[in-house]
């Protein structure tokens, strides 16, 4: 019986030439990501060194990545200080994948990782952070850890314990219609399967929807799996992967392609035809309250918010500016841009995007998590309600209990800003 | 013996038990005071009244969803909390282990707040309703990090036989 994409990642990783479902290895780490939260994964790494009498020492410093995106620039004089100690602790261990606040190495650490071709398809990366399954997007084995674990990480470079996660395939075919986008695909999906409906197993993404999607897509995709509790999404890396890290990340070694086998055995296969999804929304308070968008058109909304490590990219930018283009946002309705990374805010303003968003009465903010996750800028008021292109709509997630969050593509986003309650792109008039 | 102290659902959010907005707080000491903070009444009785350790709160499906945030397991390790739920979302359970939270997975549980419930090798038994219910154990791998004392403990052991 043939090994899922996963299985042949892992036994790889393990030094093995098979792992089954529910074996327990102890893969090789290739990257090992964090964001401000490096600052308790230093505390645990000091801990574990404490009474050792070593030196306390990563275990690779080409192979850890730290990425300041989730308050930046800082918004106290807390989260000033952590940043301050964490810049000293990457001089001091010599990490080399050190992204500070600055032009183009800055952005969120889900567009920087693939950005920067820090992921390579085969391998296993790790993230103290749950949206860490974007890199699947890639072909890599990618999931999140908390700090502990990740301090483990940077002493044994290994994460131990990892139970192989059955897997479950979905096949995704056909065309997508005009202004229906990968987000719609996966918000769909998470409503298929449910919030807990993927808990310790992992999407393989098939089908030629996913073959025919961009890079940027497939990161929307993979990305949003843990919202259906899964370990991880992947896509077997294909032609579009090589053309990815060669042309926009700039990779020039070799690049290894590893795939499933034909006859792989899965969980089960959920099969979506794309051409008969409209467009998603998710709404409150949780990410599978999943409707079609013809089901909650015409819902007063006070804030839009397009970016995040789901939708922040190029393409989602042009799609949005595209949309307002030449026309005025609603009154009464806050429209907050926040591109995914350096690189992408100058492309948006080279090609006039975010020209095109301003005039219609966007707010472009600099890169980074922004209001996704309430604790830096775009926090709602009591009792106002988002409409958002990040990927959690949980109670409290915008900074208040007393406010909601629906979710959608960037074009709903777009076309709702237009006329301030949510609208289907091609309908805003 | 302990008491069931408050009683959830499924689907109970990281983002509910650890607001983001206290996540530049990252020493575990300095993070009970957030947990549940958007729930008062419950954030209230763990703050205020000393509540004795090893008091156990109930939840249902998939407890800890959500982000990866180590507070939200260390916020409850503070008050030196049990967490009985039906099931727990993966990097959450994996947290509990690592920085010794007391999490059991007991698929049945069925307690009101009040209830006495005493916790054995393989059961959970409700004192109060007179009702005893399943627990799903921990792995092999997951236990030996339990005995160790949490992971820092162990990675420190792993470190060490490396190091030899």
């Amino acid at each position: 019986m043939g090994q899922t994409l996963v299985q042949k990642i892992l036994a790889k990783a393990s030094g093995r030439d098979k792992v089954e479902v529910g074996d327990i290895v102890e893969p090789a780490v290739s990257l090992a990501m964090s964001h401000e939260n490096a600052a308790l994964v230093m505390n645990q790494f000091y801990e574990i060194y404490k009474g050792a009498n070593l030196e306390p020492k990563i275990w690779d410093s080409s192979k850890i990545a730290i990425i300041f995106d989730h308050r930046v620039p800082a918004e106290s004089a807390k989260t000033a200080t952590n940043q301050k100690l964490i810049r000293a602790f990457v001089r001091e261990q010599g990490i080399m994948k050190f992204h500070d606040i600055r032009g183009d190495k800055m952005g969120i650490c889900h567009q920087i990782l693939p950005e920067y071709g820090y992921v390579r398809p085969g391998t296993v990366v790790v993230g103290t952070d749950s949206h860490t399954t974007s890199h699947g997007a890639l072909g890599a084995f990618a999931f999140g850890i908390g700090a502990t674990e990740m301090a483990s990480v940077w002493v044994l470079g290994t994460v131990l314990n990892v139970p192989v996660p059955a897997t479950i395939k979905v096949l995704a075919h056909g065309q997508f219609r005009k202004n229906v986008y990968p987000k719609d695909l996966i918000l769909h999906l998470i409503g298929l399967v449910t919030n807990k409906g993927a808990n310790y197993k992992v999407f393989e993404f098939h089908g030629d929807a996913i073959k025919n999607m961009p890079t940027s897509g497939r990161l929307t995709i993979c990305n949003m799996a843990v919202e259906a509790g899964a370990t991880a999404g992947i896509v077997p890396p294909d032609e579009e992967t090589i053309n990815y890290l060669r042309n926009i990340a700039g990779v020039t070694d070799d690049i290894e392609l590893v795939l499933p086998d034909e006859d792989a055995k899965y969980d089960h296969v959920i099969d979506i035809d794309v051409s008969a999804l409209e467009p998603q929304i998710a709404r409150p308070h949780a990410v599978d309250n999943v409707t079609s968008i013809d089901g909650i058109s015409g819902l007063k909304v006070d804030q839009i918010v397009i970016g995040s490590c789901t939708n922040g990219r190029l393409d989602d930018i042009k799609v949005a500016a595209d949309i307002v283009k030449g026309k005025k946002i609603a009154d009464g309705v806050r429209l907050l841009v926040f591109p995914a990374s350096g690189r992408i805010y100058r492309e948006a303003m080279e090609k006039g995007y975010l020209m095109d968003l301003m005039e219609a009465g966007a707010v472009i903010a600099n890169p980074g998590c922004g209001p996704c996750l309430g604790i830096h800028q775009g926090a709602l008021g009591d009792g106002e309600r988002a409409l958002s292109t990040t990927n959690r709509n949980f109670k409290g997630r915008m900074g208040n209990p007393d406010s909601e969050v629906y979710l959608c593509s960037p074009a709903v986003a777009a076309a709702s800003a237009l006329t301030g309650v949510i609208t289907k792109p091609n309908e805003e008039k | 013996m302990a008491k069931v102290i408050y009683k959830f659902g499924d689907d109970i959010s990281t983002d509910i038990i650890y607001p983001g907005r206290y996540m530049a707080t990252v020493l575990p000491d300095e993070t009970p005071q957030y947990a549940f903070d958007d729930i008062k009444e419950l954030n209230k009785i763990l703050t205020g009244s000393k509540v004795p350790e090893g008091s156990i709160i109930v939840a249902g499906k998939n407890f800890g969803t959500g982000s990866s945030r180590e507070q939200a397991v260390s916020t409850l390790k503070g008050h030196e909390l049990v967490i009985i739920a039906k099931s727990f979302a993966r990097i959450f359970y994996q947290n509990s282990v690592n920085l010794g939270l007391r999490i059991i997975i007991c698929p049945d549980i069925d307690a009101e707040p009040g209830d006495e419930l005493e916790i054995t090798d393989g059961k959970v038994i409700n004192r109060t309703q007179h009702k005893e219910f399943e627990i799903i154990p921990h792995s092999k791998t997951r236990q030996k990090i339990i005995e160790a004392g949490g992971l820092i403990a162990y990675t420190r052991r792993r470190l060490l036989e490396k190091e030899v």
